[in-house]
């Protein structure tokens, strides 16, 4: 993970500032050192000791931008229950559902080479 | 961070308030009577010409409150069969006196000179709605800086068009009086025109000033006729004394008048911590509304729940400022609004930007998407997210 980090960096980093001077490139290390900083939350210069104040910092972001952060405490374990039940309704119907749904979708568009011996020798004769 | 306090001049300082003091062992704390029944005192009427003289106008008038001078003048000036033509963002008073006067009212977009040059020729062109006669008066209401936006009005552009389409002007310079121009005489100076090219400046000593009240000022013709016609000047109990000293000393402070260079001290740091304040949130990354010169600077939060974050935020790490939602500002662009004084030393402003950038980074508020010139981290979120 850590190199699939650098390598992300690396990239992005070409992009936007083509012109790294060498105090530029040295500073950029430490940064992608600490621990578990991936671009998705835009989480740039903040240090986290662990993976504890990262995942809190995450759920805080969660809190404020579904905006739940000003609720009383029982309204925002309302919202997290309701939230919660649906992914998990989401996750089962997915894990029962997805793999039948895509096999019957591969037959319908691939039929040439996902049918039966059975139909073509229906055919012929 | 939050006070209008532009100039300082609102500090608890037992020697500068001597005269005030003075006044109010004199007088009483307030008049209890209008200007023209037994309300008219002489420092009144030397404020008056104080005002005047400060402005580079024929004549002004005082009033005791700042709202009250909008809301209960415009109905004085305009009335049914006028047209007037108000900024998107003018503030509730213009609103309310505008609704007041009974006259028909169009809307421009904010300081869009196109819609409002539309606006004036369709009006001239079609005059009123079911009659067809021309109108008896156009009236352009606009703002010198806008609370919320910290933008300033476009003046040239407006005295041009206002020329061209024989309209009136109404300059609502409720926070720019003091606090921008050269030497603080407000949107006029700062673009160089003159003050006889607007028909009625307004203002409020609340902000620069330290006090209350607001002035209307502009020709003598005018200020007489609203003497005896506006309904402020006749029902509305005088401004009380203390206050009045007030003003009169501040002002006295800002032309350099009482002798020392701590007005023009004072306005000099205003600018400079305007300048440096500005160009450091947007070094930092931060979205920023408003004219470079405006004291005013709104920070966009954006999302609700950011809003309240951000003032519990700050008030831990001991800086109050003043966030704004919906009713003020459209419901997604929630800002927190930062008002300069000149009594903010290098120090604070450092203290507060530091504090800024903590708390920048831990709520994800540093939206800017601009190259950032002075600090070198290519590989911010951000950035990466938008380039890739």
């Amino acid at each position: 993970m850590r190199r699939l980090f650098y390598s992300r960096g690396d990239a992005s980093c070409s992009l936007s500032s083509y012109r790294l001077t060498a105090e530029e490139k040295t500073r950029r290390f430490p940064l992608a050192e600490t621990p578990l900083l991936f671009a998705f939350p835009p989480a740039g210069r903040m240090n986290f000791k662990n993976m504890r104040e990262y995942l809190a910092w995450l759920y805080y972001q969660y809190l404020l931008i579904t905006g739940i952060y000003v609720l009383e405490p029982w309204e925002k374990s309302i919202f997290n229950s309701v939230l919660f039940s649906a992914i998990a309704m989401v996750v089962y119907t997915s894990y029962v559902f997805v793999p039948i749904h895509v096999h019957l979708a591969l037959e319908f568009f691939f039929e040439n080479f996902g049918g039966q011996p059975e139909s073509t020798m229906a055919l012929m004769n | 961070m939050g006070s209008y306090n532009y100039l300082g001049f609102a500090e608890n300082n037992a020697d500068f308030l001597k005269t005030v003091a003075d006044k109010v062992q004199r007088y009483g704390a307030g008049v209890c009577s209008t200007r023209q029944e037994i309300g008219n005192l002489n420092m009144h009427q030397e404020l008056e010409q104080l005002v005047a003289h400060f402005l580079g106008v024929e004549s002004s008038m005082i009033f005791g409150m700042g709202f009250a001078t909008n809301s209960m003048n415009i109905p004085a000036l305009v009335g049914k069969g006028c047209l007037i033509v108000s900024d998107e963002l003018n503030h509730t008073s213009l609103i309310l006196g505008a609704r007041l006067s009974g006259a028909t009212i169009r809307v421009f977009k904010h300081n869009n000179m196109h819609s409002l040059e539309k606006l004036l020729r369709e009006a001239v062109c079609s005059g009123q709605p079911r009659t067809r006669r021309p109108w008896k008066k156009i009236l352009i209401m606009v703002e010198g800086i806008y609370s919320m936006e910290g933008s300033v009005a476009r003046l040239p552009e407006i005295i041009a068009l206002k020329k061209k389409y024989k309209a009136y002007l109404y300059l609502d310079e409720a926070h720019s009086i003091g606090a921008v121009g050269p030497s603080g005489r407000g949107v006029t100076e700062l673009f160089n025109v003159s003050p006889a090219d607007v028909d009625v400046m307004m203002g409020t000593f609340t902000k620069s000033f330290g006090a209350a009240g607001g002035y209307i000022a502009g020709k003598k013709d005018l200020v007489d006729y609203l003497r005896s016609h506006s309904h402020s000047a006749v029902y509305a109990s005088a401004m009380s004394p203390p206050i009045t000293e007030q003003v009169t000393r501040a002002m006295k402070c800002i032309m350099g008048q009482d002798g020392s260079m701590e007005g023009i001290r004072r306005i000099r740091q205003l600018a400079e911590n305007t300048r440096y304040f500005r160009a450091k949130l947007k070094d930092m990354g931060f979205i920023i509304y408003g004219d470079d010169d405006s004291p005013v600077v709104p920070v966009l939060l954006y999302m609700p729940g950011k809003v309240v974050a951000f003032a519990r935020e700050m008030l831990e790490r001991r800086i109050g400022v003043v966030v704004v939602g919906f009713p003020a500002t459209p419901i997604t662009e929630a800002r927190a609004r930062f008002c300069l004084s000149a009594s903010h030393t290098r120090e604070i402003l450092d203290q507060v930007l530091h504090h800024m950038n903590e708390v920048g980074d831990l709520l994800c508020l540093k939206f800017s998407r601009r190259k950032r010139s002075s600090w070198p981290d290519p590989c911010k979120g951000t950035n990466s997210e938008v380039d890739s």
